[in-house]
C-alpha cells in the first residue's frame, strides 16, 4: 500500500501528496455560536500513511481543526470527506478513527484491560476476539503487566499509554492525537514519542498530531501544518524529509536542529504577524 | 505497610472504644459521690441493668422503629433515585421541580407529620412516609449531582465510539453517579432513622405507636427514667449501626477504584 520510503512534497504548491486522500478538508470553517472565529476556511488533505502534525500558538485553533477531524464537531460552512465520503459512511465502510485525548481520560472505575477493551465493548466485538486485541495493544505500549490494575495505580505516563493502546485496539484507519503528552516530563514524552513513532510505522497509522512543542513536531512528523492565530488559519506547510523508522540517534542528528531551527522560524514569523495585526 | 495498616485500624476503632470507657466511669462516679437520684440522672449500671431485665420488650420496640427506618430509607432510595433519573433527562424538568425538593426538605417533618397520621390510616405507613419524606433529600440531589459529574472527556470517548443511550448510562452515568450515591446513602440513612422517631414521638402522643420513641415517651411519663435511656441508648445503636453498614457497603463497591475509599497507599 505505501512504499516504505514514502516523502511527502510541500503541499503549499497544490500537489496533492502521495498515498490515496484519507481526509479531505475542503474550505471549511468554524464559527461558535457566541460569534468567535475559531479557524478560517481551511483547505488540507491528509494522505494515507502520513504522520501530520499541527502547530501553533495557543488560540490558533488547532484543536478545533483537530475535533472537526474526529467529526466531534461540524464545519460552520465548507465540507469535510472521509475516504471521499460524507462520516456517515465511515461506520458502515469499515473504516475506523481513534481519538487519543489530551488527558488519558480513563474510567477510574474500570480496570486497565476493561479501558482498553471499551471501544470494542461498544461495538459489540465477541469477548474472544477483544481479548486478543487488548492483550495485544496492551503489549504494543509495553503495559502487558498492568492488564488487572486500577488507572489510580498508574504513573501518569503509563495512563497515557494505556490511552494510546485503546485507540490502537480498535486497529484504526486514522489515529487523531491532542497534545496526548503535553502534561508529561520531558524524559517520559520523549520516550512515548519514539514508541509512537515506531507504532505508526509498523501500523502504517494514518496520524494527525497536536501539539506546542518544536522537537516533538519535528520528531515524529512527516509534515508539520504551522497555524496562526485570529482566526485560526494555515501558514506553512513544513516536509521533514527524513526516512524512517526514527530513532534517538534523529534527535542528535544536525538535520534535527535545522529543522527545529526552520520551524521556530515560522513560528516567530507568525507570531509577529500576529502583533502587527 | 501491614503492621502500619493493623495499627491504623486498631487505633480507628480501639480510640473511640476507649474515649467512651471513659466517659462511662466518669459518669458512674460523678453519680454515685453526687448520689445523684435516679429518677434525675441514672447511672451506666442502672441503665445497663434495664436494658438486661426489659430487653425483650426493648428488643421488640427496637425491631419496630428500626423496620419503619429501614421501610423508610429502601423507598427514599427507589424514589429518590427515579426523581433523579428524571431530573437528569432535562435541564427543564430539573429547574421546574427541584425547588418543591427544597421545599420538602426544609419543612419540619413534626410540622407534616400530624397531617400524615390523620390523613394514613396505617400507623406503620404514615410513620414509613414521613420517614421517607426526611431521607429523601439527600438522595435525590446527591444522585442528581453524580448523573451531572461525567467527566465530558470520557463523554467524547463514548461519543466517537458511537455508544448507544444505554451503553452510555449503564458503562459511564452509573459508574460516575456512584460515588455520589453512596454518599448520599450514608447521609439518608442516618436522616431515616431519626425520620422514624420523630414521627413516632408525633404518633406517639396519640398514643398509635410501639417503636422506641414510644418507649421513651411512655417511660417518661413513668418517670422510668433508667428505661429512657436505654431507649435511647438503643437508637443510638442503631443509627451506628446503619452508618456502618452502610459505609461497609460504600466501601465494597467503590474500594478498589475511588480515592474516598482507597485509602493512605503509599
Amino acid at each position: 500500500m505505501l512504499a516504505p520510503n514514502k516523502t511527502f512534497p510541500e503541499d503549499a504548491g497544490g500537489r496533492v501528496p502521495m498515498g490515496a486522500p484519507v481526509v479531505e478538508i475542503l474550505s471549511a470553517d468554524k464559527v461558535f455560536p457566541n460569534g468567535t472565529r475559531a479557524l478560517a476556511p481551511i483547505d488540507l488533505t491528509i494522505a494515507a500513511g502520513e504522520f501530520l502534525t499541527l502547530i501553533g500558538p495557543s488560540g490558533c485553533g488547532k484543536s478545533t481543526l483537530l475535533k472537526l477531524i474526529a467529526n466531534l464537531i461540524e464545519p460552520s460552512d465548507g465540507r469535510i470527506l472521509w475516504w471521499s465520503g460524507a462520516f456517515d459512511r465511515v461506520g458502515s465502510s469499515g473504516r475506523s478513527l481513534a481519538f487519543v485525548f489530551q488527558d488519558p481520560t480513563l474510567m477510574p472505575w474500570a480496570r486497565i484491560e476493561a479501558n482498553v477493551r471499551l471501544p470494542l465493548d461498544l461495538a459489540r466485538m465477541p469477548k474472544a476476539e477483544s481479548s486478543k486485541r487488548v492483550a495485544d495493544a496492551l503489549s504494543r505500549v509495553g503495559l502487558e503487566g498492568a492488564a488487572r490494575h486500577y488507572p489510580r495505580q498508574l504513573s501518569g505516563g503509563m495512563k497515557m499509554r494505556v490511552s494510546i493502546a485503546r485507540g490502537l485496539a480498535t486497529d484504526p484507519d486514522l489515529l487523531l492525537m491532542d497534545e496526548p503528552f503535553g502534561a508529561l516530563d520531558e524524559f517520559t514524552r520523549n520516550r512515548l514519542d519514539a514508541d509512537l513513532v515506531r507504532l505508526w510505522w509498523e501500523r502504517k497509522l494514518t496520524t494527525v498530531f497536536v501539539t506546542h512543542s518544536i522537537y516533538e513536531a519535528v520528531f515524529l512528523s512527516t509534515r508539520v501544518v504551522v497555524m496562526g492565530a485570529q482566526p485560526g488559519r494555515i501558514c506553512k506547510v513544513m516536509t521533514i524529509d527524513e526516512p524512517h523508522p526514527r530513532d534517538e540517534s534523529f534527535r542528535n542528528a544536525p538535520r534535527f536542529a535545522e529543522y527545529c531551527r526552520a520551524l521556530s522560524a515560522a513560528l516567530t514569523e507568525v507570531s509577529l504577524q500576529q502583533m502587527q495585526g | 505497610m501491614r503492621p502500619l495498616a493493623q495499627s491504623e485500624t486498631a487505633m480507628t476503632i480501639a480510640a473511640p472504644l476507649a474515649v467512651g470507657l471513659v466517659i462511662v466511669v466518669l459518669w458512674e462516679i460523678v453519680c454515685r459521690t453526687a448520689q445523684v437520684p435516679i429518677f434525675l440522672f441514672p447511672k451506666p449500671s442502672d441503665v445497663a441493668l434495664k436494658l438486661a431485665s426489659d430487653w425483650p420488650s426493648l428488643l421488640a420496640a427496637l425491631w419496630m422503629t428500626l423496620r419503619v427506618a429501614l421501610q423508610a430509607f429502601i423507598s427514599a432510595i427507589v424514589v429518590g433515585v427515579l426523581i433523579a433519573f428524571l431530573f437528569v433527562q432535562s435541564r427543564a424538568i430539573e429547574k421546574s421541580f427541584f425547588p418543591y425538593a427544597v421545599l420538602l426538605q426544609v419543612t419540619p417533618i413534626v410540622a407534616i407529620a400530624p397531617l400524615i397520621i390523620i390523613l394514613v390510616k396505617n400507623t406503620q405507613v404514615a410513620l414509613t412516609i414521613c420517614a421517607t419524606v426526611v431521607a429523601l433529600f439527600p438522595i435525590i440531589s446527591n444522585t442528581t449531582l453524580g448523573l451531572r459529574s461525567v467527566d465530558p472527556g470520557l463523554v467524547n470517548l463514548f461519543r466517537m465510539n458511537r455508544a448507544g443511550r444505554l451503553q452510555t448510562l449503564f458503562r459511564l452515568r452509573i459508574p460516575s453517579a456512584l460515588p455520589y450515591f453512596f454518599g448520599g446513602l450514608r447521609i439518608s440513612s442516618g436522616l431515616a432513622l431519626i425520620g422514624a422517631v420523630v414521627a413516632e414521638f408525633v404518633a406517639g402522643t396519640g398514643g398509635r405507636s410501639a417503636g422506641l420513641a414510644y418507649e421513651i415517651l411512655q417511660s417518661g411519663f413513668q418517670l422510668d427514667i433508667p428505661r429512657m435511656f436505654a431507649a435511647l441508648f438503643l437508637i443510638t445503636l442503631a443509627g451506628v449501626g446503619l452508618f456502618t453498614v452502610m459505609t461497609g457497603l460504600s466501601k465494597l463497591a467503590l474500594g478498589q477504584w475511588h480515592e474516598s475509599e482507597v485509602g493512605a497507599e503509599a
